[in-house]
């Protein structure tokens, strides 16, 4: 797959591989995502804001500089911004691929850390040497104000142009909880979401602390995705509900929701009003309860978004998505193409999907072409 | 009788105005710190902008459950900023009031006499401004629909933006284009359950208009807490349930 490395949350030519329940596969322009619900169905997106997560500053102690990344809070709530999970590196920016970044200085309980016009105090350790607990000191209205004025959005060095707030933002986003974009949810504006309420199709959100996605060290990342809070209100529980007893599938947007809906569901056994701290890691062993089909980025093989496809469909025909994003240069990250995937009727009985034409890898010449077909329209079966 | 069910619907519309959640744009003089005062009143949950820091903390110190943050909504670097702040010291988002407001050339002057920059101004902080904080909000507004509530943007408007009033031009133009935004961003957005609303609170002695007809008598001007009386009355009207109730 090819990085997408230009900050367009809706590229005209984003492109969309579709999994159905008898395991064929299809692409399309995601532009065309509406056409694949149905009268009844329920869509349902992480409405979470991304919060400026990266806060430069200087570890007082060494006076060394460093680069503070909040990665994960204990609640969902707005009010609760004083105390998060954090992971420190040392000097440099997101120009520095993550996994070359150097250490921050050794850090200690009781360490002060100057970050802009914020003050944090390094509370604990989290068994690993950059990730650690911190607290802000100050009001929760002078910690946002520090946050806004100093925090930038957490970035990766396959995006080379300074990232902002506003790259970050979903259409459908409100409460700035997450720490990452719910980057799934920026193929929803909102002439799509008319289109899905046009089409007779339920649309309701959730709010999921998207947490970090890469912290540089193997170790860690084998940690990945960390405890996520989140919250389901009443009112997106009951249309849930009364679609899912209508017949009605349940469409997830990002892999947030999946993780946020199943776990209330393991949780109380049905979905209703609720907060929690999402803390199930979803693969190939999970039994999806409530969620039918996802809308997610384009995932490499080994993160634990693509692991979560895995309890969607089986290995085979994983491999063949993956095969088939490879081939046809899709674009990954999170500005870049998307896959729909519905659950398998039966995961052990699935059909054999059609092989695909394209065996090998294609030059880049007929890649091109490839795009300009799929402006003009027609679905591609492989 | 009467006097009793009239309080009990002050009281229920006191209960209803608890869980509103409202922003005010240029919210420390004029009609905005008017707005910021009778909502805080009537017990809204109120974050006030404005562009500086002094003017914010004395008002903060005066209501202590005011949020006041500092920012310049004529600014596309400040937009994201304020929008983070509202959103994570009130958590959502039910009322966006968009009453920050440029005159223009100061003294007024006629367009063959306004400088380009001075215009500019006008667009960004009379037009630009409301679009980009609408847009930035839009979500958190959306879910208060969602969520069952009636989430409503007030943008400030001005009769200048209906006639022609000589040296008004800059002010004018950019107060149509605000009042013509209104109207369409309220078509497309019925089925988001988003309303958009322009209002003209009439002449007021105002900072602003003091600048703007510095030999105006001012006792035959508008009060601002008059004028925020009446939009909140209309507000209320519109978002709060218990008044289609009482009515």
């Amino acid at each position: 797959m090819i990085p997408a490395n230009v900050p367009i949350q809706r590229p005209p030519d984003a492109r969309l591989l579709v999994v159905d329940s008898g395991g064929q596969i299809r692409d399309m322009l995601r532009s065309s995502f509406p056409t694949l619900l149905r009268l009844g169905d329920i869509v349902v997106a992480n409405d979470a804001a991304t919060m400026p997560a990266s806060i430069f500053g200087v570890h007082k102690r060494t006076g060394r500089s460093i680069e503070v990344r909040l990665a994960g809070s204990e609640s969902i709530f707005h009010e609760d911004v004083r105390q998060f999970t954090a992971v420190v590196f040392g000097e440099g920016n997101y120009r520095t691929p993550t996994e070359r970044r150097p250490s921050p200085p050794e850090l200690r309980p009781g360490d002060t850390l100057h970050l802009g016009s914020l003050t944090a105090t390094i509370l604990q350790l989290l068994s690993h040497p950059r990730f650690v607990l911190i607290r802000f000191e100050g009001t929760s209205a002078s910690i946002w104000e520090g946050l806004a004025r100093h925090g930038r959005p957490i970035q990766y060095s396959h995006i080379p142009t300074t990232l902002t707030v506003w790259d970050t933002w979903t259409p459908i986003a409100g409460p700035p909880v997450a720490f990452e974009p719910p980057s799934a949810g920026y193929a929803l504006d909102w002439r799509t979401l008319d289109a899905i309420h046009r089409r007779g199709v339920h649309f309701a959100t959730i709010t999921h602390a998207a947490g970090i996605s890469s912290t540089g060290d193997a170790e860690l990342d084998a940690r990945l995705p960390f405890d996520e809070p989140y919250r389901i209100t009443e009112s997106a529980a009951r249309l849930i509900r009364l679609a899912r007893a209508t017949g009605g599938r349940l469409i997830a947007i990002g892999t947030t929701v999946v993780r946020a809906l199943e776990h209330a569901v393991s949780i109380h056994g049905s979905l209703r009003e609720t907060t929690g701290m999402a803390t199930n890691r979803i693969g190939t062993a999970t039994e999806l309860h409530i969620v039918d089909a996802i809308l997610s980025g384009t995932h490499e093989p080994g993160t634990s978004h693509h692991q979560l496809l895995s309890a969607f469909v089986d290995q085979r025909t994983l491999a063949k998505m993956d095969q088939i994003l490879q081939q046809h240069a899709y674009r990954t990250h999170e500005f870049g193409d998307s896959v729909f995937v519905e659950k398998f009727r039966n995961r052990e009985r699935w059909t054999e999907p059609v092989e695909f034409w394209a065996a090998k890898s294609r030059p880049q010449r007929q890649v091109r072409r490839c795009r300009n077909v799929l402006r003009s329209g027609p679905f591609r079966r492989f | 009788m009467a006097n009793g069910s009239e309080e009990m619907s002050k009281r229920q519309e006191l209960t209803a105005w608890n869980s509103i959640r409202v922003a005010v744009t240029g919210g420390t003089s004029g009609l905005g710190l008017a707005l910021v005062r009778v909502l805080l009143d009537r017990g809204a949950r109120v974050a006030f902008i404005a562009r500086n820091r002094d003017n914010v903390e004395r008002l903060m110190r005066e209501r202590m459950h005011a949020r006041g943050i500092i920012g310049d909504v004529s600014q596309k670097g400040d937009i994201y900023s304020i929008a983070i702040q509202i959103l994570g010291e009130l958590g959502g988002l039910d009322i966006l009031i968009n009453n920050a407001s440029s005159l223009g050339p100061v003294p007024l002057a006629p367009l063959a006499d306004t400088n380009c920059e001075d215009f500019e101004l006008a667009l960004q902080t009379n037009v630009l401004g409301p679009f980009r904080l609408t847009k930035a909000l839009l979500g958190a507004l959306a879910a208060s629909a969602r969520e069952g509530g009636r989430p409503l943007v007030v943008n400030v408007t001005s009769d200048a933006a209906i006639n022609a009033y000589p040296n008004w031009g800059a002010y004018g133009a950019s107060k149509a284009a605000l009042h013509h935004m209104s109207e369409i961003w309220n078509a497309e957005l019925k089925s988001q359950g988003v309303q958009v609303i322009s209002w003209d609170p009439g002449d007021m002695d105002t900072p602003s208009h003091a600048v703007a007809v510095p030999d105006a008598d001012s006792t035959a001007l508008k009060r601002p807490t008059d004028a925020a009386r009446e939009l909140v009355s209309k507000i209320a009207n519109l978002i709060l349930p218990v008044r289609e109730a009482t009515q």
